[in-house]
Order: structure tokens, then C-alpha cells, then sequence
């Protein structure tokens, strides 16, 4: 088998966040790299928090999304530097955040969040930490749902 | 073993990071309220991912086959590196917020000079951990004010707290020979260089709180070289019952 890159990140395409199971590992900026020296491949992978627990099931699944197609003879690397950040998201899987009803981190104004339900900025923090280590606790102040903001990192 | 002074300055910060992570885990469940349960545990999350990160360090250093489980749950209290503070009980909820703010105000100022570190690998969980100390102290030090600032029943919760682990902060940064080696090799950190920095910041948010900064420098020492106060044993017999008793169990 011929590995090609572009074949193996769309394959990755279709391996998602067990936490978040709308947005996958190539959308969060969790894999660093593909690499293809004739017939050995080389993913790299990066933990986005330190003690993120779906670190763990991630690398199975990238492990089984390779193993379904037939590639057999490949090794998965971690790496932690540079050091994950919410900058390397991209904005189609922001987009998709959003939709599941998760707020997309906002590095330019970080105070600035916009309800998920009904895009207000009306609102207001209730807990810096959330149901996992990304995300934190807001309320909408206009429609008053609560909701996840996946916190700039 | 090839570089004892490295696998035992890794050590230290590997024991730090498990033992509060520990300590804090000790909270879930029993939080005052579910946001700040939910935050502990956060944080010690955090805590534990760091461990790890240090220990596979550690067990590549050591180079004998052994793997990060064998070091975190075969060694007993004396083979442990920790300072005493984090292994100080949880006590009410101002002493767990003034045992993190301390350790906080440490790790936030350690991990910013180490991510110069000589060693790349060093630099690199310095990098990613320090990410998350700086969350760690938002947290801790609001806190700290907050109850400070608070009701007369916070403040003079604050106050006990302060006044029970204040003899704990002065071990941090002051080098041991382990650490003054690493320095001196360039992998390691300079605790003078941060000191500085880390009394300011104490000193700020104490004000803020309304409480007072106590004048006393006297410091229990003696955890960074294995000896340790009566509580680890105590955790470690939690920690480890386990991998005791039934060697190699996994999940």
C-alpha cells in the first residue's frame, strides 16, 4: 500500500473527541503531524491538557481508524512541545462547536462570550472549571441557558 | 543510573504534583459547592497529568525498565521527594485554598524559569505545565481574597489557615543540594531568582485579602530529602493499597 498523507488526515478527519464528539482530532489541533518516509508512518499528537483522561481513548481511536483500513505498520509519537493552544482550532471545528452548543474559545476578547443558544454577549460566568478541563461554566443573562465555553488555553 | 542529581530533582516535582493531586482528590464529592468541588478536581487532574509527565521522565532517566506506575506506587515514604506542604491534610476549605495559593504562587514562577531549562525535555513539561498554574492561582488567589475580604467567619478562617501553614512556604525555595546541583548544571532551576517574585505576589493578594503577612521565616524542611511528617504515610497507604496488594492490577 502506497500511504499518502493527504489519505491519512482524512481518515483522521473522522476521529473525534470522545468528550466532544462533534469536533475531531485534526479540528482541535491535537495531531502535530503526519509524517511518511517511504513505508513507516508517523503520527504526532500533542495532549491538550496535561490530565485530559480522552488523551488516552483518542490515541485508540486513532490507532482503530488506521487498523479499519488496512495500515498496520505505524506508530503513534506524543510530543508536549510546543505547548496545545486553542489558537491551533480551527474554524470549521469552531463552527461545529458552536452548533453542539458549546462556546468556540474567543482569544481576541476573552471576556467577550457569546451564548451558544441565542448568540447574546449578555453573559456571565458561574465557574472558571467546568465538566472537563477545557471548558468552563457560563448563563446567558437574555435566554438564560447555562452552557460550556471551551476556555482559551 | 546515569545522572542521580537529575532523576532525584525530577523526582521532587513528580512527588509534588501527585502528592497535592492526591490531597485534592480528597475533595471530590465533599466540596462546599459543586462548582468549587468540580474545580479541585480540576485541578487536581491537572496535577496528576504532571506527575506523569515528570515520573516518564524519571523512569527514562533511571534507564532500569521500570515504568512511571512502579516509581509513584513501589517507594515508600522516605523514598518520597515532595515538599511538606503538600502533604499537609485538607483541613477546612481556607486551609486547602492557602496550601494551593502557596504551592500556586511556587509553581507559577518555577515553571516560567524552567521552561529555560538546558534540558529540552524539562523545558517542555515546564511549557505545558505552567499553562495550567497560571489558572491554578486565578483561582486560588480570588479565593484567598474572597474569603479574606469576606465574612467575619472566612476571615478568621483565612487567618487560622495562614497562620497553620505559614511554616510551610519557606521549604519551596530554598534550594536543597539536589537542587542547587541542577542549578549549577544549568537543567535547573535558581529558587533565589524567584523568590522574589513569589513574596511579592504573596504579599499582594494577602494584602488584597485584608490579611496580614506573617513575619516569621522559620521553615519546616526535610521533604525534598525524604523526611516527611506523619500525613504521608498515611496518604500512601491510600495511594498505593492497590499496586500492594495486588501487584501489576490494571484497569
Amino acid at each position: 500500500m502506497v500511504l499518502d498523507k493527504e489519505y491519512i488526515l482524512e481518515l483522521l478527519q473522522n476521529v473525534t473527541d470522545p468528550e466532544i464528539p462533534v469536533i475531531s482530532v485534526i479540528d482541535l489541533g491535537i495531531v502535530r503531524d503526519v509524517i511518511i518516509d517511504e513505508d513507516s508512518l508517523e503520527v504526532v499528537i500533542t495532549p491538550t491538557y496535561s490530565g485530559c483522561p480522552a488523551m488516552l481513548e483518542i490515541e485508540k481511536e486513532i490507532n482503530n481508524a488506521l487498523k479499519k483500513k488496512g495500515i498496520n505498520e505505524f506508530k503513534i509519537t506524543t510530543v508536549l512541545s510546543p505547548a496545545w493552544t486553542t489558537e491551533w482550532m480551527s474554524e470549521e471545528g469552531k463552527r461545529k462547536l458552536k452548533e453542539y452548543g458549546i462556546a468556540p474559545p474567543n482569544p481576541t476578547n476573552p471576556e467577550d462570550i457569546e451564548c451558544p443558544q441565542c448568540s447574546s454577549k449578555n453573559t456571565q460566568l458561574i465557574s472558571e472549571f467546568g465538566s472537563t478541563a477545557c471548558k468552563s461554566l457560563f448563563k446567558c443573562n437574555d435566554c438564560l441557558e447555562p452552557f460550556d465555553y471551551f476556555k482559551c488555553h | 543510573m546515569t545522572d542521580l542529581t537529575k532523576y532525584n530533582y525530577v523526582l521532587q516535582h513528580a512527588d509534588n504534583c501527585l502528592i497535592l493531586g492526591q490531597r485534592l482528590g480528597e475533595w471530590c464529592g465533599h466540596g462546599p459547592i459543586l462548582e468549587q468541588d468540580i474545580a479541585m478536581t480540576n485541578i487536581s487532574l491537572d496535577l496528576i497529568g504532571q506527575a506523569r509527565m515528570w515520573y516518564q521522565y524519571a523512569a527514562e532517566i533511571q534507564n532500569e525498565g521500570k515504568s512511571e506506575d512502579d516509581i509513584a506506587y513501589l517507594r515508600d515514604a522516605w523514598g518520597y521527594r515532595n515538599v511538606l506542604l503538600v502533604e499537609q491534610p485538607n483541613g477546612d476549605f481556607a486551609q486547602t485554598i492557602f496550601r494551593q495559593f502557596l504551592y500556586d504562587t511556587y509553581s507559577c514562577y518555577f515553571y516560567e524559569a524552567l521552561m529555560n531549562s538546558s534540558d529540552e525535555r524539562l523545558a517542555a513539561i515546564a511549557a505545558k505545565s505552567h499553562k495550567e498554574a497560571l489558572y491554578h492561582i486565578k483561582w486560588s488567589g480570588d479565593w484567598v481574597i474572597r474569603l479574606g475580604d469576606g465574612t467575619e467567619e472566612s476571615h478568621n478562617r483565612m487567618v487560622a489557615a495562614v497562620q497553620e501553614l505559614w511554616s510551610y512556604a519557606g521549604e519551596l525555595i530554598k534550594p536543597n543540594e539536589t537542587e542547587a546541583k541542577a542549578h549549577e548544571e544549568g537543567y535547573g532551576v535558581d529558587l533565589s531568582a524567584i523568590k522574589e517574585k513569589r513574596d511579592a505576589k504573596i504579599r499582594e493578594v494577602l494584602t488584597e485579602a485584608t490579611l496580614e503577612v506573617p513575619e516569621s521565616t522559620y521553615a519546616h524542611e526535610g521533604g525534598k530529602d525524604g523526611r516527611h511528617s506523619e500525613h504521608l504515610g498515611y496518604i500512601l497507604a491510600d495511594l498505593q493499597f492497590l499496586q500492594r496488594a495486588y501487584p501489576g492490577l490494571e484497569w
